[in-house]
């Protein structure tokens, strides 16, 4: 089975996991400009992070055999450093019509500041201009209410719902996101998001349709095999392939894909990676590595496929 | 390059869009040439820039022999042969910018470098040849060899002869020997032979011999910028290769000889007079032993 997880944070994670996530299943990944764990002072930060997802991360990501693509945007943390932020809002339009670039994101709110609330409705602005999906992080405190608070803003500004995915919902947020026609996604995220039971009662009592399930590893106690783990779950629970291949896979490609940089076809027909080709000793492959040369192969094989 | 040969690298460039590209996409790529054209900060430039592959697509551009012939008399060494056509209509949008100004020319230029993406980054390098000003983008060139990025890397380095005419030795040599430590073959660098120098040669015998300590072998290209500065330090090496079992080995040996006007190289070629034949009826050359390090 293949897997996209449309929210991973890769350039926070090592080639283990590229290996263990090409392995399991995933054919594609979206990276979504985020915070780096602290906030960043300048804006050349800024531009050479967003550099990165474009460039040095997407090829990282070839050698793995796994397509790369991003969302541009300034996250809800740093849109609190106005001065910065106006600086940012600058830079966004030269990287958000680069190829693979398949949205804006992640934006939203955090605390629901006044300045989280100016940048997040420029940038919801610059989307609708440019004709890009929107990848909205939502709060993790007051949630219910900065969820909703997110979606009508969205409508203020004239997003067609299907443009929209929401991410990080729970059980409390599910019903209003896929009731006003927004994509409802869900983070499998140890501890403090959701853990995959939980996901799996979800998918049993909303269906498949526009529910998307992501991993959003980063540099936390996060697990980029989120996706294909929390599939064997579902698999087991009962839950049908196609609904399955709906939530971890199909979805995401169908509201990511209207962004045009996104097609099947990138993955489907390009499955031979050649890692000596590209970086013989160099970069990825160390001394005594051997390269992976021709068709790749998955085989998933789980210590245990549940996450709390 | 001086800039009047831009209008027929130029027409030659726009051709070719035409042959392979829709007829939507030339239209596309004209309306915005016109934009740039008279742009003056060359914020015209960017959008257009970096949306090339939505409106013009990514198919790659094939040349026939007298069309990359064609190529060459335009611009010597310019050699377009795996091009797409996001490439071709990048190339042809920084052609069309302004450059009567160097300093705000090259500004608008590196700015693009400065938030390119890996497609970006191949079509940028690989035109760099065609550029006006290239003194103006020398430093950004020798910042490129640096990439990890392999494809980046070889727009640089591959087929292109901004690096022979404008690299200092050391950025030319640490080029030369980067592109044998990730396993290219320096015979589609440009000018190989020309800026071979005994610095070059000295960091290519050092290399080999921390191969052969470790256990490893060496591409045998590359003796090939070594050949003319043979001396009593580098022979030795010469000597290893003659009496290895590898063939092609031997081969390099002889043609690295061959090239030298040292005395005692001359000699060592005289005792394997089959080789010397060889390279004197032209059966033995540097082709030969790139396209056997292909096959291999």
């Amino acid at each position: 089975m293949r897997f996209i997880d449309p929210h991973i944070h890769m350039t926070s994670r090592t080639t283990d996991d590229y290996a263990a996530m090409q392995k399991a299943g995933i054919v594609a990944i979206i990276e979504p400009a985020f915070w780096l764990g602290q906030p960043r002072t300048e804006l050349g930060s800024f531009k050479d992070y967003y550099s990165s997802l474009i460039g040095w991360e997407r090829f990282r990501a070839s050698q793995f055999g796994i397509k790369h693509y991003c969302t541009i945007g300034l996250n809800s943390k740093e849109a609190n450093n106005e001065a910065l932020a106006e600086e940012v809002m600058e830079l966004l339009p030269m990287f958000i019509c680069k190829e693979g670039v398949v949205g804006v994101g992640e934006i939203g709110y955090d605390d629901q500041t006044a300045a989280e609330d100016k940048y997040y409705r420029l940038q919801l602005d610059l989307a609708r201009e440019a004709n890009l999906p929107v990848q909205i992080h939502t709060p993790h405190r007051d949630k219910k209410a900065g969820t909703i608070r997110s979606m009508e803003v969205a409508l203020e500004h004239n997003l067609d719902p299907h443009m929209v995915i929401v991410d990080h919902n729970n059980e409390e947020t599910v019903r209003d996101v896929l009731d006003r026609g927004f994509w409802a996604a869900f983070t499998i995220y140890p501890n403090t998001k959701m853990g995959n039971e939980r996901m799996v009662e979800i998918v049993k009592q909303y269906g498949s349709e526009r529910i998307i399930v992501n991993s959003a590893a980063d540099w936390g106690i996060s697990d980029p095999l989120a996706v294909p783990k929390t599939a064997s779950l579902m698999l087991e629970k009962g839950i049908s392939i196609d609904d399955i291949h709906k939530v971890c896979y199909q979805n995401a490609l169908d509201s990511f894909g209207q962004s045009g940089q996104m097609k099947e076809s990138d993955w489907l027909e390009n499955t031979t990676i050649d890692q000596s080709q590209k970086l013989f000793n160099n970069s990825i492959l160390r001394g005594g590595q051997l390269p992976t040369i021709g068709e790749i192969r998955t085989n998933p094989v789980f210590d245990s496929n549940i996450i709390r | 390059m001086n800039s009047k040969y831009l209008p027929t690298i130029n027409a030659f460039l726009e051709t070719l869009f035409s042959q392979h590209a829709t007829t939507e996409a030339v239209s596309w790529l004209k309306e915005k040439q016109e934009l740039v054209r008279t742009s003056e900060t060359g914020k015209a430039l960017y959008l257009p820039f970096s949306a090339a592959p939505r409106y013009v697509g990514k198919a790659p551009v094939t040349l026939t022999s007298t069309a990359l012939q064609t190529a060459n008399e335009h611009r010597r060494g310019f050699y377009p042969a795996n091009w797409t056509l996001d490439q071709l209509a990048r190339t042809i949008l920084l052609l069309s910018l302004p450059s009567e100004n160097a300093d705000n020319y090259s500004k608008t230029v590196l700015k693009l470098f400065g938030t390119a993406d890996m497609g970006e980054l191949v079509a940028l390098y690989a035109a760099l040849p065609l550029l006006p000003h290239p003194e103006k983008f020398v430093h950004q060139a020798t910042e490129g060899i640096r990439t990890n990025m392999g494809n980046v890397y070889e727009a640089i380095a591959l087929h292109n002869p901004f690096p022979s005419e404008n690299f200092s030795e050391a950025a030319w040599n640490q080029m030369v020997l980067k592109t044998i430590f990730t396993g290219k073959s320096i015979s589609k660098i440009y000018g190989l032979d020309a800026r071979s120098n005994p610095d070059l040669a000295r960091m290519l015998s050092d290399y080999a011999h921390e191969r052969w300590a470790a256990g490893r072998t060496v591409t045998p290209e590359l003796w090939r910028p070594v050949g003319p500065h043979l001396n009593e330090t580098i022979l030795p090496d010469i000597k290893k290769l003659f009496a290895s079992f590898n063939e092609t080995e031997q081969e390099a040996a002889a043609l690295a000889c061959s090239q030298s006007t040292y005395p005692e190289a001359q000699t060592l070629l005289d005792e394997h007079p089959l080789l010397k034949y060889k390279i004197e009826e032209g059966q033995l050359n540097w082709s030969h032993i790139s396209n056997k390090a292909i096959m291999a």
